[in-house]
């Protein structure tokens, strides 16, 4: 029980340049999808539309399980998360952070300990928990932002450039983070990377962003 | 010379003796300015918030309004307060007029723009990312708000202090509505003001050195906050 997304003919245009063009995919539950493109083409644009961040011009993005198609409302968006390039690290402790998306879903206090613990140990921030999360290295915010992500066992996953701007160990970690995510086979997830190495370690099946157009890589 | 070290010697006795006219004349300068900064935080926060927040109709009008109150001189606001609550005007049957109640007013007026004002720079200053962030996380709309809210609440106190830093200085507002009246509406400010005119310096030096002292204490919880507020450098990761 997953869900799957569909994209149907998504347009986009920003200041009168078209970025996405008849973009259309389907999706399907527990695969992970690596999408690669130049700078600039739209590959961050797609997600934020995927994540119901922003809505396409034109063209239909519906998510669906047991393939009937989701009402785009609040419970949808809590079974699905985006992993930002910048992360949006919130100005308040490591744990607080993780605890954010269970907090806000009124999840008991208990639990959230027990869960977002778990997860800092995946990540490897665990004894970071209590230090204030913007004097977090890049590498540990991007780690940060994962486990944050993961804390609420999203059925979609939108993981864009996870593993940008930081060293070779971070990379590794995040990595392995990424692998034992899709051996669970829970979730569907689409990762967005610069690195055609990375993009064929993790991905199950290769996109590209070419001219505003998806394109099976 | 004399008089001034004069001065100083008693204002020290008064307040190491813990004078009871003096404690008292400090209890109701706290009560007033604290009680119009609580109201004009009640007011100043949210109106902040809608104006940083939501696209609401008139939104420029009030902003320059709002910016334009935060320089209104004392004395001004002392007079309209003063016309609003005397006996002939529109709130004249509340009988406010010389209470510690007409001070609360004519601070929470004084205060108010300078909340509002901070309050939404602080907001509006919250990189958007926050909001994405709060969004892909699950929060609703409400939710969404109150944590970017939350993301500028240092900026938000510094609102507040700079807020209760002017109310405590001024003496003209409160002077008007106030009336001066010992033992009732006599503040710091005012008291200062008027022991100076009858030559009585002990009791004015006493209390213009706990107001600098006040006054210290303000900016120093100004610059903490303003350094709390600030992000960290070079690893926040920037959209
Ligand atoms: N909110 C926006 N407003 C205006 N232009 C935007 C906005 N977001 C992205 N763009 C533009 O759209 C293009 C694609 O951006 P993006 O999706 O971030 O590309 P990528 O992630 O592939 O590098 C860029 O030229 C960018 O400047
Ligand atoms: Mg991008």
């Amino acid at each position: 029980m997953g869900l799957s997304l569909e994209l149907a003919g998504i347009y986009k245009t920003y200041n009168g340049h078209e970025i996405l063009r008849d973009c259309s995919w389907v999706f399907e539950e527990g695969l992970t999808y690596a999408l690669m493109g130049l700078n600039g083409t739209g590959k961050s644009t797609l997600l934020r539309i995927c994540a119901l961040l922003e809505t396409p011009d034109q063209g239909r993005v519906s998510y669906l399980a047991d393939q009937k198609p989701l009402a785009p409302d609040l419970e949808l968006r809590r079974r699905l998360t985006l992993l930002l390039p910048g992360v949006g690290v919130f100005n308040t402790s490591v744990f607080n952070n993780v605890a954010y998306g269970l907090k806000i879903r009124s999840v008991k206090r208990r639990e959230i300990e027990k869960r977002v613990m778990a997860i800092l140990d995946v990540v490897g921030l665990a004894h970071k928990r209590r230090e204030r999360a913007l004097d977090l290295s890049t590498g540990q915010a991007k780690r940060l932002g994962l486990a944050r992500a993961m804390v609420l066992e999203p059925e979609v996953i939108l993981l864009d450039e996870p593993t940008a701007s930081i060293d070779q160990e971070n990379t590794e970690i995040i990595e392995g983070i990424i692998r034992k995510m899709k051996a669970e086979g829970k979730a569907t997830i689409i990762l967005v990377t610069h690195d055609p190495a990375q993009a064929a370690r993790l991905g199950d099946k290769l996109l590209l962003i070419q001219d505003g157009r998806l394109l099976p890589g | 010379m004399d008089t001034i070290f004069q001065g100083f010697i008693s204002a020290f006795k008064l307040m190491a003796a813990l004078d009871p006219t003096l404690l008292q004349i400090i209890w109701l300068s706290l009560k007033v300015s604290g009680g119009a900064l609580v109201l004009a935080i009640l007011l100043g926060l949210p109106l902040g918030a809608l104006l940083a927040l939501k696209r609401l109709p008139l939104r420029g009008l009030i902003l320059s309004v709002v910016n334009t109150g935060m320089g209104l001189p004392p004395v001004v606001v002392g007079l309209f307060v003063y016309l609003l609550l005397s006996r002939s005007g529109p709130l004249g049957f509340m009988e406010l007029l010389y209470t510690p109640g007409a001070m609360i007013i004519a601070q929470f007026v004084l205060a108010c723009p300078i909340v509002t004002s901070l309050s939404h720079t602080a907001i509006v200053n919250v990189n958007p990312i926050i909001r994405q962030a709060a969004r892909v996380l699950g929060a609703n709309p409400l939710q969404e708000a109150l944590t970017v809210i939350r993301e500028a609440r240092y900026g938000i106190m510094t609102g507040g202090i700079a807020g209760l830093g002017r109310v405590t200085a001024e003496v003209g507002a409160v002077l008007m509505v106030g009336g001066n009246i010992a033992g009732y509406t006599r503040v710091m400010t005012t008291t200062i003001a008027l022991e100076t005119d009858k030559g009585n310096f002990d009791l004015a030096i006493a209390l213009g050195v706990i107001l600098l002292g006040l006054s210290l204490i303000i900016n120093v919880a100004l610059r903490a906050f303003q350094r709390l507020g600030r992000a960290s450098s070079g690893v926040v990761l920037w959209d």
